[in-house]
């Protein structure tokens, strides 16, 4: 997996950035708003960015689907579309959640946040329909339907425990 | 009074501004220098006295004030204020002694009370993170490896600010005394539990406030602001920090939803603010006050700078980076003027004109020099190439 840094902007939102393997280094941008940057490094420069092409969060998420995000997660948006008032994410697990190492049912996510977590997303596996025993570990994403500000509080609790 | 040229003239001047405002645009420079010259044609012994809207325009000059200091505010939020310390609290620092000390200095040259002094150094270190956060964005640099280091400093000056006004709000408007000393202290302590209760409950509270009418949010939030400062302001607490309080305690859904709601009240309201602080100067004091001015904005365009290259030298930002870095915090603006003002009457008395001679050249200057940060780093290259074939 790629190294990617990420670091805040406070007052716009937050910075990515990596390196291809191609040697391109690319940034990207996401605002508060949902609103992303998508920067390409200057050959001469290395610390200038030079912004490419501005997406909304609809844009992205077309984006990151055909850059071929898994299977799940496009079943997932045709569900979204059906059901209204309910959200799907995908959430990563930090190295410093508290959660880390941890089991589902250690963090009682459905109890303290109504969302349920439909799979983990583990590198190139996809362990779907997890029990409370399954395990989360750094780098695992978590593939959840809840409603939005059950999904939100479920991102504060990842982090913060 | 009757209502006919109270009309005329508020919509004669409110006009003038939408004229300097375009012009502004045009020459690629923000408007803050021009509204300060607008009231300064207005004011005591100007050219176009303003009897009938002079009330008005006061009155919305503190509405003004109070929506810069809430929106300041709500760009952050607690976690991102207490991040911003513990990433960049060194550079800040660092910011602080380079950039109050030449203005604190000056006044103390000029003979003024320590006070004004003091009044006039945070003047001087007061970046604009209106005007930077601007540049930024239509610059294209928001990707860009410094720009964290841009914004974290920028963070920590509005942090800054916070314990600055408190502090200063005690002292100015006369003699220094015990009582005002304590209201400080109260002022800072209130402020540091208002940050670490919205550190815990911060997203609560603006679901509470949230509302899906826009209506609806734009008055709850303008209606709570005015509130507590007004409530602040009468327990001698200063209602510029309640304002930016109020700020940085909604956060979330709340605050996102509201920025776009606020941003033409504060525009228009802040433009009454600059023309109310021009109008307050008077300009048989500005003309000797421009070579003091122009000598500290030329000190502490150099000092700002230098804290710019120091804060992004710091996280490994190479040369041309440093130069961008530097150059984005020159410009001074809202903040610098906010401060001047603050204190009113006798104290920013001597203040206020060197204080619209400095944001006049800084709010303008800054931004020049940032659209030329590339060129200028070529410049210097080749210059130091130059130099290096010259002693081999």
């Amino acid at each position: 997996m790629t190294e990617v840094r990420e670091s805040e902007l406070p007052g716009v939102g937050i910075r990515h950035e990596f390196t291809t393997t191609d040697g391109v280094r690319l940034s990207v941008v996401t605002h508060r708003s949902g609103r992303r940057e998508l920067c390409v490094a200057n050959r001469d420069d290395p610390d200038a960015f030079r912004p490419v092409v501005i997406l909304d969060e609809e844009d992205s998420r077309t984006l990151a689907e055909l850059l071929g995000a898994s299977a799940v997660v496009r079943d997932l948006h045709d569900l979204k579309q059906r059901v209204e008032g309910l959200a799907i994410d995908w959430l990563p697990v930090r190295e410093d959640s508290p959660y880390a190492g941890a089991t589902i049912g250690d963090a009682r996510i459905r109890t303290r946040t109504g969302v349920s977590v439909v799979a983990v997303i583990r590198g190139d596996d996809t362990l779907p329909a997890p029990g409370p025993q399954q395990g989360l570990r750094a780098g695992d994403y978590l593939v959840v339907v809840g409603t939005p500000r059950g999904i939100e509080d479920l991102v504060t609790l990842l982090r913060a425990g | 009074m009757e209502p006919a040229p109270l009309l005329l003239e508020l919509g004669a001047v409110v006009l003038g501004l939408a004229v300097l405002a375009r012009v502004a645009g045009r020459l690629g420079i923000p408007a803050i220098p021009f509204y300060l010259l607008a009231g300064l044609a207005f004011g005591r012994g100007g050219l176009l006295p303003l009897p009938a809207t002079a009330g008005f325009i006061q009155a919305g000059a503190e509405i003004g004030l109070l929506l810069l200091l809430f929106m300041l505010g709500l760009e952050y939020s607690a976690a991102e204020l207490v991040g911003a310390v513990r990433t960049s609290g060194l550079p800040g620092g660092v910011d602080a002694a380079l950039n109050f000390v030449p203005g604190f200095a000056a006044g103390l040259l000029l003979g003024w009370t320590p006070t004004a002094a003091a009044l006039l150094g945070g003047v001087t270190f007061a970046s604009s993170s209106g005007i930077a956060a601007r540049l930024l964005e239509d610059l294209g640099r928001l990707a860009n490896r410094e720009t964290p280091a841009v914004l974290s400093l920028l963070v920590i000056e509005d942090l800054a600010m916070v314990v600055y006004l408190a502090v200063i709000g005690g002292f100015a408007g006369g003699a220094l005394a015990w009582s005002r000393l304590a209201s400080s202290a109260l002022v800072l302590a209130a402020a540091i539990v208002v940050v670490a209760i919205a550190l815990k409950v911060e997203r609560r509270i603006s679901r509470i406030v949230f509302s899906e009418s826009d209506e609806a949010l734009l008055l709850t939030i303008v209606g709570v602001t005015l509130v507590a400062a007004g409530a602040a302001a009468s327990v001698r607490f200063s209602a510029a920090v309640a304002a930016l309080l109020v700020g940085v305690v909604l956060s979330g859904p709340a605050a996102e939803a509201a920025k776009p709601l606020l941003r033409p009240l504060r525009d228009f309201f802040a433009a009454l603010f600059f023309v109310f602080f021009g109008l307050s100067v008077n300009p048989a004091r500005l003309f000797p006050a421009l070579g003091v001015a122009a000598v500290l904005a030329a000190v502490t365009a150099a000092t700002k700078h230098a804290t710019g290259w120091y804060a992004a030298r710091r996280v490994g930002i190479g040369p041309r980076g440093r130069m961008r870095a530097g150059t984005v915090l020159i410009a001074r603006g809202e903040f610098s003027i906010i401060i001047a003002g603050l204190a009113g009457g006798a104290v920013s008395e001597p203040v206020a004109p060197v204080a619209a001679g400095y944001v006049f050249l800084l709010a303008a200057a800054g931004p020049v020099l940032t659209h030329l940060a590339d060129p200028l780093s070529a410049l210097w290259d080749r210059t130091r190439d130059r130099l290096a074939r010259r002693t081999p």
